[in-house]
């Protein structure tokens, strides 16, 4: 008798405590495809190459201050992996939970470290967020929420650096809403960047990768260790003053865009903004730099094509 | 005693759940229309915010410049015939404003029903309009192909595996899910505007997606998939994005342009 009491109890808890809201499965090995903005991505954005992004006079200001001689720096050789570095980079994911040993909730979810981005690690136990003051570390602090099929995190309390590899700055109180979706073999993650110190709205990009079970990505990565590359023995921070970056030219000359719009800012974000390049833009003849660019396998030039590359510089 | 209290605890549970009258119910009753189900709101104003691949997007890039789309030999030699003059002269001038390119052409998107189950997407770049098609069934054999093509949708929304009870009221409208779009019938087009090229073959998978952020932004991610034997090695994978606006007052219809 008290079996089938207890059977009737535990059928009853089965029916109250089913889950709120479902959770999809995020776990396995997703690869990167570089269908988009694969310069900035794999081989690198050119030296004041501000395109795309939503840059405050402020940031775009600094930006131009940017000199690569900085890896010179070891304080300053880390700064380029926030978790920003996740949809910025090139990088396959590894997906996996924390789950509690005694009730098997998810406790938090992980995303691989890659090259030498930490790992992030998404809680999804409800904690609180630390005090704003709090320490900042390179991957931050995540927490997140279900919202449908989608996992959205906020990522905060991570260090100043770069939200692109030509010293484009990102600020310590940058903040990160990250909708993670899952669409069969497809994963996007959006990340929307706020960054009230160098950007003037939210920076949304959204990058695509594919299911594969059959490629090996390891949850963590060899850790950003600096490395004399060349002191400077007079202390001095290398830079640009203003007005004086060499490179703003860059994108100009070898491809036809006009320096105002190079240098990025909200309203060059808008379909309305074509018309004032209307008259201002010639495409080049011909493509001289980087024309195939991908190919299964990430290689950077693709095998059997013959492209028209003149020139493969990566600076 | 025991067994009285759980078998109380079990009727309380019955009817805390609520689920199970509802859901008999609804099997009972017809079908709703892809209207009254949707499970997210697509239809108003929407802007492309131009934060990728600004390049390729913003200004017609050089020819042979096909960086980032996995072309076969074919396609890369098709890509090197591209003559956007050509294409004017021969009526062509809307190839790169076709399904699989029309979502990456900057431009605003106004979204509407047409009726109970089809949904309407206009583009005022190019004044494009897609028919999304809730019916079920796939392009009719003898659809003749367009540069928008036939378009199927179905809503996602989280699955209950067979014989489970869904979480939450079953009743109700789920307040998250999913657009998926699956187009076929194209004529064949462009991925850019440099004539970087798809085929008549092409399948175009979406999903749209909305996200709203705590400033009040809202966001649609179209993430798509275009698979074409033809001219891909691969799967293109894009996701442009769109934010919502609060009218149709920037809405700029213009007409296709082979060259810009």
């Amino acid at each position: 008798m008290k079996r089938i009491g207890l059977f009737l109890l535990t059928a009853a808890l089965a029916l109250v405590t089913t889950p709120a809201v479902a959770q999809v499965d995020l776990a396995g090995n997703w690869v990167y495809r570089l269908h988009e903005d694969w310069k900035e991505r794999s081989p690198g954005p050119d030296l004041g190459e501000f395109l795309g992004l939503p840059l405050n006079s402020e940031g775009r200001a600094r930006a131009l201050r940017y000199s690569a001689n900085v890896l010179s720096m070891p304080e300053r050789q880390c700064l380029f992996y926030p978790p920003t570095y996740v949809v910025v980079g090139p990088q396959s994911l590894r997906f996996w939970a924390d789950t509690d040993p005694i009730n098997g909730q998810v406790l938090a979810w992980n995303i691989s470290a890659a090259v030498d981005r930490s790992p992030i690690k998404i809680w999804m136990d409800g904690r609180p967020r630390p005090s704003a003051n709090a320490l900042h570390s390179s991957g931050g602090f995540a927490t997140g929420v279900w919202e449908g099929a989608t996992l959205t995190a906020l990522v905060t309390h991570f260090k100043e650096g770069y939200l692109r590899r030509n010293g484009v700055p990102s600020s310590d109180k940058a903040t990160i809403t990250m909708h993670i979706t899952r669409h069969g073999d497809m994963l996007t993650i959006t990340q929307v960047i706020d960054d009230p110190i160098y950007l003037a709205r939210p920076h949304i990009l959204s990058r695509t990768w594919q299911f594969d079970p059959g490629t090996n990505v390891s949850p963590v990565a060899d850790p950003c260790i600096p490395a004399p590359e060349g002191l400077r023995d007079d202390g001095s921070v290398p830079s640009y003053m203003i007005g004086e970056n060499p490179y703003v030219n860059e994108m100009a000359e070898r491809y036809h865009i006009p320096e105002q719009a190079v240098m990025g800012g909200v309203e060059t974000l808008y379909p309305e903004y074509r018309k004032t390049l209307k008259d201002k833009y010639v495409a080049p003849a011909m493509c001289a730099r980087y024309c195939c660019g991908w190919t299964p396998g990430g290689a950077l030039i693709a095998r059997a094509l013959k492209c028209n590359d003149v020139s493969s510089d990566v600076r | 005693m025991a067994h009285r209290v759980a078998g109380a605890v079990l009727l309380w549970a019955l009817a805390c759940s609520g689920a199970h009258p509802a859901y008999g119910q609804a099997r009972a009753a017809a079908p709703p229309s892809a209207k009254a189900s949707a499970p997210i709101d697509l239809t108003g104003n929407w802007v492309s915010i131009v934060t990728e691949d600004w390049r390729y997007r913003m200004v017609t890039p050089a020819k042979g410049d096909y960086a980032s789309v996995p072309l076969t030999l074919e396609g890369k030699r098709v890509a090197d015939t591209w003559d956007p003059a050509k294409d004017e002269a021969a009526g062509e001038a809307c190839r790169s404003y076709g399904a699989a390119g029309l979502m990456r052409i900057p431009g605003r998107l106004r979204i509407s029903w047409q009726d109970e189950n089809t949904l309407k997407v206009e583009t005022d770049a190019g004044t494009q309009t897609r028919l999304f098609h809730f019916s079920g069934a796939e392009a009719p054999p003898a659809t003749p192909p367009s540069w928008q093509g036939y378009s199927t949708a179905v809503w996602e929304t989280i699955r209950t595996a067979p014989g489970m009870r869904p979480a939450g009221n079953a009743a109700a409208t789920p307040a998250f899910g999913s657009l998926k779009v699956v187009t076929t019938a194209m004529r064949p087009g462009y991925l850019r505007k440099n004539g970087v090229p798809y085929s008549g073959n092409a399948l175009l998978t979406e999903y749209w997606d909305v996200h709203k952020e705590g400033n009040g932004d809202q966001w649609l991610v179209v993430t798509s998939a275009l698979r074409d034997p033809q001219y891909l090695q691969d799967p293109f994978l894009t996701s442009p994005n769109f934010l919502r606006e609060p009218n149709g007052s920037k809405w700029d219809p213009t007409p296709c342009s082979a060259n810009w």
